[in-house]
């Protein structure tokens, strides 16, 4: 047994966990699905689908199903390679980002000095599955919300980052792992409001929830830039969008709620209740506010949220200089 | 980490190349922007991962985006393939060709007699050493560059103004606006 070193031992326990992550991911952003569906039923005075299983808890094992046993058309007309390609990135670029976060002090995938750089990265790289997704699908309402989106996630993506930055400059380090380290004594969300408003927003806007579904608005455009997707190649835009709640939330966590910080609980506990807490904020601001139109959300982005996030960035910084000591 | 500095090299010279003999457009430019996400890996395996991040979400994630945009809104179809494959005749890319290939043959050249050693070692550069080397030695230069920004974006801004001013950024979405009313 001389080939199990410390080092091969540390290598496995990585690659579990790296694993668990992945899976956690992946099951938790299906589950949403259907936890959505019901929470919605809930807040709207109905029943959610509660017929399979106990209360409706196997309905997602029925989705499931229906989803993978669908026929898989590509469109003749469609542009094959990119047809393929686009879902593939939808899910790959958000499951991604997953290495960056901490879950607990002992729960990561890596710990990069670059972690939010990485996040910022790979929501820029998210942003082609949507625009070759409308585009090669050779329809024009695909293509119509795929040129919505872009423009929507390329202003979202402005104010993302430079929300973040008031984060990054308090903790003095991009490594996630720093920034929870950095707020035990008090979480960002005291002194970055601001960026955490803005964050949220842009959070929204990046993975297209709604209110900022617009790339997706059944009224107008058909679905979007997904109507030509059928069966899993659907499933994976459509999972990929739960993933990029998930992914949201736990970096909002990560970024402004301490992390794994909290009396009494085990950390992995405290870092899933104000996840869960954000997950469901999500689906209740779905379930509360109507649809802007697309030119409001536009103008609301550079005009409202691009300015605040900049004084936010500048009173953070005038704020850091002044309490420095020399 | 000199395996993935030549690995991603070849990647990036292989989808320039794609760039350039590819007849679809959309596909030439997401072969550009595989090239930069191989130039991405590069700094990365030369230790220097802030470029690296940066490269990818500025080229790739932003700048080629709006390429993607405006390819995307123009609506090309069998017609513009058709004429890239008769613009692509040996007497087009023959003479370009065989500069280019001088110019490779000197680069090639001058590596192979200076120390190549030095190339792929060093420490790993962090954000906040990129950002004191930035605004000390070099801050002159991170001012003419935000100046030079600041004029091209009240230009774009004069230029793309519409009945209301907006913002550079907006023409793409005005153009989009047109189209679905």
């Amino acid at each position: 047994m001389n080939w199990l070193t410390p080092q091969v031992l540390a290598v496995f326990v990585a690659m579990a966990q790296a694993l668990a992550i992945l899976l956690g991911a992946v099951l938790l952003g299906a589950a949403m699905t259907v936890v959505e569906r019901r929470l919605l039923g809930l807040w709207q005075d109905r029943y959610g689908p509660n017929r399979v299983g106990p209360f409706g808890s196997l309905q997602l094992i029925a989705d499931m199903l229906k989803i993978f046993f669908k026929e898989d058309w590509i469109p003749p007309f469609a542009d094959r390679t990119l047809f393929l390609l686009a879902p593939a990135i939808a899910m790959a670029s958000l499951l991604l980002s997953f290495i960056v976060i901490p879950f607990t002090p002992a729960l990561h995938v890596a710990d990069w000095n670059i972690g939010l750089l990485f996040f910022l990265a790979m929501g820029g790289i998210n942003v082609y599955s949507v625009l070759l997704g409308g585009w090669s699908s050779g329809n024009k309402y695909a293509l119509l919300g795929a040129m919505r989106s872009s423009a929507q996630t390329i202003s979202y993506e402005v104010f993302m980052g430079l929300a973040l930055m008031g984060v990054v400059a308090m903790a003095g380090s991009f490594n996630l792992r720093e920034i929870v380290n950095a707020q035990e004594g008090l979480w960002f969300i005291i002194p970055q409001f601001l960026g955490f408003c803005t964050f949220i927003i842009a959070g929204f806007a990046v993975v297209h929830r709604h209110p900022f579904d617009q790339p997706e608005a059944e009224q107008e455009l058909a679905d979007g830039y997904h109507v030509e997707y059928s069966s899993m190649k659907f499933g994976m835009f459509f999972i990929g969008e739960y993933v990029g709640m998930v992914l949201v939330s736990a970096l909002t966590v990560t970024l402004f709620f301490g992390g794994w910080h909290g009396p009494l609980l085990p950390p992995i506990v405290w870092f899933a209740l104000k996840t869960g807490f954000f997950l469901v904020l999500f689906i209740l601001v779905r379930a509360s506010l109507p649809r802007p139109r697309y030119d409001r959300v536009m103008s609301f982005g550079w005009k409202v949220c691009l300015p605040l996030t900049l004084l936010n960035l500048m009173v953070t910084g005038a704020a850091i200089l002044l309490t420095t000591p020399e | 980490m000199e395996v993935a500095f030549y690995l991603s090299g070849l990647v990036a010279v292989l989808a320039t190349l794609g760039v350039i003999t590819n007849t679809n457009p959309v596909h030439a430019l997401l072969y550009l922007i595989v090239s930069l996400i191989a130039v991405a890996i590069v700094f990365f395996a030369l230790g220097a991962p802030f470029a690296g991040a940066l490269e990818i979400i500025v080229y790739a994630g932003a700048i080629m985006v709006l390429f993607v945009f405006v390819v995307m809104m123009l609506n090309l179809g069998e017609s513009v393939v058709a004429q890239e494959k008769a613009w692509l005749t040996p007497k087009a890319w023959l003479g370009p060709s065989v500069l280019a290939a001088v110019l490779l043959l000197t680069l090639i050249a001058t590596l192979w007699l200076g120390d190549i050693g030095k190339v792929i070692q060093g420490d790993t550069l962090t954000a906040k050493e990129v950002g004191t080397t930035l605004f000390g030695p070099w801050l002159l230069i991170v001012e003419l560059a935000a100046m030079l920004l600041l004029a091209a974006l009240v230009t774009a801004s004069h230029v793309g103004r519409v009945s209301p001013p907006e913002k550079p950024a907006m023409n793409q979405e005005t153009g989009a606006r047109k189209e679905h009313s």
